[in-house]
């Protein structure tokens, strides 16, 4: 299991010792694709207006609405000038200046695996190539912009939301450096989606750069991958499928924060405070932020993976071969398969190379609840890193012995939270709450490491048997309810009950005896971790449950349906819950999708 | 006649390799390339770049030799299965026949690499036991009949250029096969100049065929690239295409009437009408079939008149893409010339390889200034650049003008005129191509060439996947050297064109490299496939593609085809297993 991972190199010691201005100014020359169609910004808009895809559904709005084409042109014109990237040199560098500031002030190092850096660069040159980062704070795109000026590497252009544009001189200069912008929402607007889908597309066959853009489609809230979102995956794969390029690589890129900068409001938002508007100003006012310290960023650049090979025997690319390819159609039902499978298997990767540190196992113990003394934290600390390794987590852990007082900042900044004296009882439980959650999301860095065997081993106890199919049923009831809140490739039961069973059998926590599966002697503490780190999910969704069972008795819109489970937890919490409770905060937010949730809570109803 | 017949063939022609016996590609001791021989233009010329070439090229050495066996070792013949009824029947109708090892070795193969590289290693696997040569349509009535009653495989033979396992005998077939070799069947019977056709003897050979037209006159026009040593029967039944189709048509275009015999006799129509609505034509059950259903044993052919005039030409784009855009542009406004090819940049790199050593400074410092020209002042990238080649035919004042729209079309892409001695040569190394890849094996290179048709809409996309897909699967496959991975535009049409592919590697430290080139070409055909490829244009399907019949004409068309040979020839006497 122990998987042979790239050295990393910080990219800021060089610039604690050179110009920044020199580098912001240096010589950038690319390598670029082999059969690259050199071109403007520009160019690609005219190429996308004039595309047979763009008329063709030009022509088809225009009949259906009896607009003039003439108009629906213009239409699709604005929209692509709302949308687009101007790609330049200039904003690039100042960005480069900018940002090297920065970094510099907040974080200790941004460390990042140059051979991945080497792989990257071999498939720029080779084939149209696609960055897939995770997405936890708003600085990834920039810093991802950042890694590859400095590797000079081609820059990307991003797919980000609208929610920038709005942000004056900013969204303009974002979109210099090569953001282009899509709305959240745009159902049922062919006239958007052709314009939309076409662009990425054009960007991608041409090789102009590398596309890049979040599968997790928003920020994660809670540091743990969000189920990936499936449009832009869509779009990018179909240039590959329909025969128009040889293949496309898809990086996953793996971003780790010691800290992440919106730590504290993430937990406010889950806790019900909204998200601020993503405006200049408020930008200059949280410049507060470049007082702390947020320790290091490690960026791990993973094995590209050809979309060629991933659909080799899946998908039957001659469907395409009666049908003129540039008439939009619903993805047939494989494809469909296709796409879902390979962007669950693109997350797991980008999970497996998140780098975890010593804090994010340090919460996992504490967040099991209870008072604990340092010596026994510090013992439980040697003996989950000695679990995680076998689990083949990728740990980043100090050469030293590990000792608190080297990793204070950790530490500080969750001390800095629990301050504030003179609050009503609920303002104190919410202040508290915030404590748990920035704690939890620590925990749940180190989720994926666990998720297979955590739910193994909750089906154990649950199963009420020992028998192998009887634990596989369990196992598999658990994981269907949780396929919303873990990455778990839908299909794969039969895998990951494997997985999780050889996990724990390597671990000598289990042994597999005649069809039945029973834990060992020394099994036991592995079984009690694991099992305390499911517990926060199933309490959260047992709250949900009851609050569906006893206290909502006329139908929600899911617009009320958080807000209301929010109160309706504070009130149990007030009414004298244990401590352990507080973390039902962060589970009833995690169900993101709320009907999703609902759908989930419905069906364990049923079967409780 | 049995011994002229095959005292004929093994005198000109090599047994284990392409062409003429004196024509060959080699390395003299200067290390210099030449064509040996008098037949070709080629012919005698010293090729003074093609070992850079083709040493840079495959990473070939002229010191690693892979020599073929140079004579058929007879006693690797396995001994004929004969059936003696069958044998005492045929000596009593009169029909010449043989059962030596050598003339059945000789038409127990097409032109496969796996056929050819087999035979250059001496190995020789089921063979006919038995062939003969008919004389004339009642001969092949009587052996037929005779095969009926006897219980005889037959599988018809013809030029024996095919390149799809077609004349491979089953293994699993345990009668006795007899090679029905219509190479005697070769006259012309009438020609009717009121109607423009001949009706000719389908054992005639493509070069025989024009030149005796051309003696009255007249040409048929159909141009295969195998046209010096391909049949008109074997056109017929492989569905064949000329290079020269812009005019005159393709074979199913050019045969007004067909004479079959089938085990449940003669197949024909009663008159020579242009056109008929009679119910799907029976001709197109016969084309195509592949020697599954019977002997082609005459056809009546549309002629005209021998064109007064013929132009050859040559246009430089800086792209492929380029090139393209023109073809199809060139096929929209319908005035494409007699041919118009269009080769990558790779076959342009090769082309110019097998320049001739120019004869005085002046040539070559014509040669310098084109150079010059096109890649410094017109800016063409050499390493992107690519070349039509055309061949303009019918009377003077036409050529010129219809020459003038086309390179009209071409300049609007870009295309710069580049020539008639370009365009000449590039139809030249139609026919020397093939005696190419002997040189290669005789250095460790393995080379073929596969086609298909596609619409113009994917004509891009389909070359560049299978040349980048050759290249994968090499490299895959554990190929030490990089593959020549390429192709042309051959034919265009109003909705799609043919496209030629070409892939050679240097096999050197491969254990089985037949094996390798077999997985490449698989998955090569696979990639055309997913593009939206076709099987194949005009090769025909034999035993080599047969897998994929009925993903390409689905499982009612399988059957349907399937119930004519039922019907036809329910004792599988015409039992080459091609096709289904």
């Amino acid at each position: 299991m122990l998987k042979k991972r790239d050295d990393f190199e910080d990219i800021l010691e060089e610039r604690r010792n050179s110009s920044d201005l020199r580098y912001a100014l240096k010589c950038y020359t690319p390598v670029l694709y082999k059969q690259l169609t050199p071109c403007t910004a520009s160019d690609l808009k005219n190429m996308v207006l004039c595309s047979t895809q763009v008329h063709f559904v030009i022509a088809q709005v225009s009949k259906e609405t009896g607009a003039a084409p003439e108009e629906v042109q213009a239409e699709a014109s604005s929209i692509l000038e709302e949308m687009a990237h101007r790609l330049q040199l200039g904003p690039i560098r100042f960005f480069a200046f900018v940002l090297c500031k920065v970094f510099k002030t907040l974080f200790r190092s941004v460390c990042v695996n140059e051979e991945g850096i080497q792989r990257l660069q071999q498939s720029i040159h080779e084939h149209p190539v696609v960055l897939l980062p995770s997405h936890r704070s708003y600085m990834d795109f920039l810093l991802m912009s950042y890694i590859l000026y400095t590797y000079d590497l081609a820059l990307p252009v991003i797919a980000a939301g609208m929610d920038f544009m709005g942000m004056k001189i900013l969204g303009e200069m974002l979109r210099m450096s090569g953001a282009f912008f899509i709305r959240r929402s745009f159902g049922g607007d062919k006239l958007y989606w052709a314009v939309f889908s076409e662009y990425v597309r054009t960007m991608l066959k041409t090789g102009f750069a590398p596309v890049e853009f979040f599968l997790e489609g928003t920020r994660s809230r809670t540091s743990k991958s969000l189920t990936p979102k499936l449009g832009l995956l869509n779009i990018v794969m179909e240039p590959f499928l329909k025969g128009e390029v040889f293949d496309v690589a898809l990086v996953p890129v793996s971003i780790s924060y010691e800290r992440i900068l919106e730590e504290s409001l993430y937990a406010r938002e889950l806790l019900g405070v909204p998200k601020p508007k993503e405006s200049t100003s408020g930008l200059f006012k949280a410049r507060k932020v470049l007082s702390e310290n947020y320790g290091s960023i490690h960026v791990y650049f993973g094995q590209p993976v050809s979309v060629r090979s991933l659909a080799e025997g899946r998908v039957q690319r001659g469907q395409f071969n009666l049908i003129p390819r540039h008439i939009p159609r619903r993805p047939s039902e494989d494809v469909q398969g296709f796409v879902n499978d390979s962007a669950y298997q693109l997350l797991r990767a980008q999970e497996e190379n998140m780098v975890l540190k010593p804090w994010v196992l340090l919460s996992s113990l504490l967040l099991r609840g209870g008072g604990m003394m340092m010596e026994e934290l510090s013992e439980g600390a040697v003996w989950l890193r000695e679990l995680c390794r076998q689990y083949g987590a990728f740990l980043h852990w100090p050469e030293t012995r590990f000792n608190f007082k080297q990793s204070p900042d950790a530490l500080t900044l969750n001390t800095g939270a629990q301050k504030g004296a003179g609050l009503t009882a609920e303002e104190e439980l919410l202040s508290q709450a915030v404590i748990i959650l920035s704690c939890a999301s620590y925990r749940n860095q180190a989720l994926h490491v666990f998720v297979r065997p955590a739910l193994l081993a909750t089906a154990l106890q649950a199963a009420g048997s020992a028998h192998k199919q009887d634990v596989f049923n369990t196992f598999n009831f658990l994981r269907n309810m949780f396929a919303n809140e873990f990455i778990l490739c839908p299909g794969a039961a039969v895998q990951d009950f494997e997985e999780a069973c050889f996990l724990l059998m390597k671990t000598g926590v289990v042994l597999m005896e005649q069809e039945e599966v029973l834990v060992t002697e020394n099994g036991h503490r592995t079984i009690t971790f694991l099992t305390s780190i499911l517990d926060p999910f199933l309490q959260g969704y047992q709250v949900v449950c009851r609050f569906l069972c006893e206290a909502s008795t006329e139908s929600l819109t899911e617009a009320q349906f958080v807000p209301a489970v929010r109160t309706f937890i504070v009130r149990l919490l007030l009414s004298g819950l244990s401590f352990k409770h507080f973390s039902c905060f962060q589970t009833h937010s995690h169900c993101v999708c709320v009907c999703v949730c609902v759908c989930v809570c419905c069906r364990a109803t049923k079967i409780l | 006649c049995v011994i002229c017949g095959n005292a004929w063939r093994h005198e000109v022609m090599k047994w284990n390799g392409w062409g003429y016996s004196d024509s060959r590609f080699l390395f003299n001791k200067k290390g210099q390339a030449e064509f040996t021989g008098k037949r070709y233009k080629l012919s005698g010329m010293i090729l003074p770049a093609l070992k850079d070439w083709f040493e840079g090229t495959f990473g070939a050495s002229l010191q690693h030799k892979s020599p073929a066996t140079p004579l058929l070792n007879t006693s690797a013949v396995q001994a004929p299965t004969l059936n003696q009824d069958f044998v005492e029947e045929l000596k009593s109708i009169g029909v010449p026949f043989s059962h030596e090892a050598e003339d059945r070795a000789f038409r127990g193969h097409g032109h496969c690499l796996h056929e050819i590289f087999a035979l250059r290693e001496g190995k020789i696997g089921r063979v006919p036991d038995m062939v003969v040569w008919p004389n004339c349509h009642n001969d092949v009535e009587k052996i037929v009949a005779l095969a009926c009653k006897h219980n005889v495989c037959l599988i018809p033979y013809g030029g024996g250029t095919s390149v799809s396992s077609a004349l491979e005998c089953p293994p699993e077939e345990t009668r006795s096969i007899v090679s029905l070799d219509t190479s005697q069947m070769n006259r012309i019977l009438w020609i009717d100049e009121k109607n423009l056709t001949a009706h000719v003897e389908a054992g005639i050979i493509g070069q025989d065929l024009e030149r005796l037209l051309n003696e009255s006159g007249y040409c048929t026009g159909h141009e295969p690239d195998s046209m010096e040593f391909s049949s008109l029967g074997g056109w017929v039944s492989t569905r064949a295409s000329g290079m020269k189709k812009n005019i005159y048509g393709n074979i199913e275009d050019l045969v007004v009437h067909i004479k079959m015999v089938t085990p449940q006799g003669v197949i024909e129509k009663s008159c020579q009408g242009p056109r008929m609505s009679t119910g799907p034509d029976i001709h197109h059950f016969i084309l195509g079939s592949e020697g599954t259903l019977g002997v082609v044993t005459e056809v009546t052919m549309k002629i005209r008149p021998v064109p007064e005039y013929q132009k050859y030409g040559s246009v430089v784009f800086p792209n492929f893409e380029q090139g393209v855009a023109c073809l199809r542009e060139v096929a929209k406004q319908r005035c494409a010339p007699a041919s118009i090819r269009l080769m990558d940049n790779e076959q342009f790199m090769f082309g110019h390889a097998l320049k001739p050593q120019v004869s005085s400074i002046f040539t070559s410092f014509l040669d310098g200034l084109k150079k010059f020209y096109i890649t410094k002042f017109k800016g063409f990238d050499p390493s992107r650049l690519c070349v039509a080649t055309l061949l303009f035919e019918g009377n003077r004042e036409k050529v010129l003008q219809h020459e003038k729209q086309v390179y009209d079309i071409a300049a609007k892409f870009g295309g710069l005129a580049a020539g008639e001695d370009n365009g000449q040569r590039g139809y030249m190394l139609t026919f020397v191509i093939a005696y190419l890849r002997d040189l290669g094996m005789d250095y460790y290179v393995i080379a073929e060439s596969f086609e298909t048709s596609v619409p113009w809409d994917r004509v891009l996309d389909v070359c560049r996947n299978v040349k980048a897909r050759v290249v994968r699967e090499c490299k895959d496959k554990g190929v030490q050297f990089s593959p020549l991975s390429s192709c042309r535009v051959t034919q265009t049409y109003d909705a799609g064109a043919c496209v030629y592919f070409y892939f050679a590697f240097n096999y050197r430290g491969l254990s089985d490299p037949v094996h390798v080139y077999e997985q490449v070409e698989h998955a090569a055909r696979e990639e055309i496939l997913a593009n939206g490829g076709s099987l194949s244009h005009h090769h025909g399907v034999g035993k080599l593609r047969k897998e994929w019949m009925r993903e390409t004409v689905s499982e009612v068309g399988v059957g349907m085809l399937q119930s004519v040979k039922d019907y036809v020839d329910p004792k599988n006497i015409f039992g080459n297993r091609n096709l289904l």
